[in-house]
């Protein structure tokens, strides 16, 4: 996938995995479908108030497809559940200036995201709500309303691991693992 | 060129002559370590992927140790315990430390090298962000996801970037109040929660050479706090001693060292005796102040306990404090692990059990050894903040929501300077009753 398109919603830096997926829905299994779907309704549920609901009142899934933060986004635990949580809600990309190397892994291992990399700080200059495109292959976010484009890293190898939807599909499909 | 402690570590669990930080390499795990919380997840997996019939790459190799929702009537948890347990059953693990049971321990991190797990130059991957703290036995060990965990599982090897080394050189002597938990809240307070971002942080001087391996296990649990791959300290005769007094297996391990020409991403270097008492403000681990500067804040509760603050002398060095004083706000113990809990009737201060102490001091009773309200947790969880509290704590994270309420505040500090808030009811430096 190289074009992906839709809503952003905004956030700052140091989002850690207790406001991605706060502790407390651990109990839900990511490998138990109706689980994965649940954790998707609480995904960034222990975000402050003030930045509104990623996921609304009683959905189970997001109207946003792309996140875009600050620095360190995803820093934290190991939870497997924060990439998760927010590929189940729906949401396809997060775009930040930087990611916490468990998290970043954990979004490749599990296909569940991409996790682009921006050189400009793009949560100060959007807002939620904005409609935006995410070219992967052109290595653009382009705000839809204003035409404003800012550049974004390629993910590299790492992105055929997501587009083949995660580490043991990419390992079969090249060969690696029967 | 030579290689860092971690580098030689990697280099040698990769079958490589040498390796350089930025190198890809598979790396054989000598152990997988999980929990109740990613431990269903990642069984999951690898029957997804290796089949129904798949078995671990290595039943000596995986370490199960459910500590982190326990005592919960939560039946979701329960559930996942007992998945847990199927799974411990169904692939014969000799080290399933069961809820319930007299094998039952509690924290992981401090169970492991209770129970014998962590040796020098071994490689550890665990499902748990803070297994970063076994870097303090001189072996590489950090945090992975139920994937990644599911392929260790499996096939007991994991791909890993070789991180560039960050050393921390600390030299003389730490001065009394100051703890490890001091000296890693002014590293991430001086570098930043992203400062150390795919790289090892090691820690080495003759101040590190003069701590327990507690200490030094409090402050490589917090190398992920600075964004971190691993913490490692380099092995030596107080690792040995704690090592061979307790290796399980009695199994052979080789101790790895940092070459003198090794090169080092950077290096700062502190002189031990500038360091204080310090506490981390919220919500970040990095939001750093001396705690004699914010001795004005109130506090509405402390807590002690989790793999960083929950061990045998944390809790000594809380009741140190305590012994004679009333605390005036609730103050909740929880110990990491079983052995941590009967040392509160046989480890004595001035003639005088921990338990003894707390108890008079007017704590509330102890909660069994689990990770409890470090981490939130369901709602019956002992220590959860439910309001706006401000809970300053021996744990390690102190984001919005993480010990349960988004409205609470958690001030992070050591256990000493915990207990002298405790007494005072706001911010107090330790050194005031010592």
């Amino acid at each position: 996938m190289n074009v992906i398109t839709g809503k952003i919603f905004v956030v700052g830096d140091n989002i850690d995995t207790d406001q991605i997926i706060p502790a407390h829905y651990l109990n839900l299994v990511p490998t138990n479908p109706s689980e994965l779907e649940q954790l998707g309704s609480h995904a960034l549920s222990g975000l402050p108030d003030a930045l509104g609901r990623f996921v609304p009142e009683g959905a189970m899934k997001t109207p946003y497809t792309i996140i875009v933060g600050g620095r360190n986004f995803g820093c934290g635990s190991s939870r497997e559940h924060a990439p998760i949580s927010i590929g189940a809600a729906g949401a396809k990309a997060v775009v930040a200036e930087s990611y916490a190397r468990i998290f970043f892994r954990n979004c490749i291992a599990t296909g569940a995201l991409y996790p682009v990399e921006s050189d400009r700080r793009i949560c100060d200059e959007a807002k939620t709500g904005d409609e935006a495109v995410l070219d992967m292959g052109a290595g653009t976010l382009t705000l839809t309303a204003s035409g404003k484009s800012f550049q974004v890293r390629p993910i590299g190898a790492a992105k055929d691991v997501i587009d083949n939807g995660g580490l043991f599909e990419h390992a079969r499909k090249s060969g690696m693992l029967k | 060129m030579g290689m860092t402690l971690t580098e030689k570590i990697l280099a040698r669990a990769s079958g490589m002559q040498c390796v350089h930080p930025g190198d890809n390499v598979w790396v054989q795990a000598d152990i997988l370590m999980t929990h109740d919380v990613c431990g269903p997840g990642t069984i999951g997996i690898l029957k997804r992927e290796f089949g129904k019939n798949a078995k671990v790459f290595d039943r000596n190799k995986i370490v199960f140790t459910p500590d982190h929702y326990i005592f919960t009537k939560d039946e979701m948890c329960l559930r996942n315990i007992d998945t847990c347990r199927a799974f411990a059953k169904e692939q014969e693990l000799p080290y399933f430390y069961d809820p319930g049971t007299s094998s039952y321990s509690g924290v992981c991190h401090v169970t492991l090298p209770e129970k014998g797990h962590c040796r020098p130059g071994e490689v550890v991957f665990g499902t748990d962000s803070h297994t970063c703290t076994y870097g303090a036995f001189g072996e590489f060990s950090t945090g992975i996801g139920n994937t990644d965990a599911a392929f260790v599982m499996g096939t007991g090897k994991l791909l890993v970037k070789v991180p560039a080394s960050m050393k921390f050189v600390f030299d003389g002597k730490f001065p009394k109040g100051v703890m490890g938990k001091d000296v890693i809240l002014r590293v991430i307070g001086d570098i930043g929660v992203e400062g150390g971002t795919y790289r090892a942080m090691e820690f080495a001087g003759s101040a590190i050479a003069g701590l327990s391996m507690e200490e030094r296990m409090t402050i490589c649990n917090m190398a992920i706090e600075g964004g971190a791959k691993n913490g490692i300290i380099a092995p030596d005769a107080v690792t040995l001693e704690y090592v061979n007094r307790r290796n399980v297996s009695g199994k052979k391990y080789e101790c790895v060292y940092s070459d003198p020409d090794a090169n080092y991403f950077s290096t700062r270097t502190y002189r031990a005796e500038e360091l204080v008492p310090c506490v981390a403000l919220a919500h970040s681990p990095d939001n750093y102040a001396a705690t004699k500067d914010c001795s004005d804040r109130k506090v509405d509760r402390a807590y002690v306990g989790s793999c960083t603050g929950g061990k045998i002398s944390d809790f000594a060095a809380a009741a140190e404090i305590l012994n004679g004083r009333k605390v005036a706000v609730p103050t909740y113990l929880v110990p990491a692990t079983v052995e941590v809990a009967a040392a509160f009737d046989t480890v004595k201060i001035a003639g005088k059990t921990l338990a003894h102490i707390f108890a008079e001091a007017g704590c509330l009773p102890p909660a069994p050894p689990s990770c409890a309200a470090c981490l939130g947790g369901p709602q019956d969880t002992f220590g959860r903040t439910n309001g706006n509290e401000v809970c300053i704590s021996t744990t390690n994270r102190n984001f919005i929501g993480r010990m349960g309420s988004k409205s609470a505040q958690v001030i992070l500090a050591s256990p000493y300077t915990v207990a002298a808030s405790a007494v005072t009811g706001r911010i107090t430096d330790p050194r005031e009753f010592l």
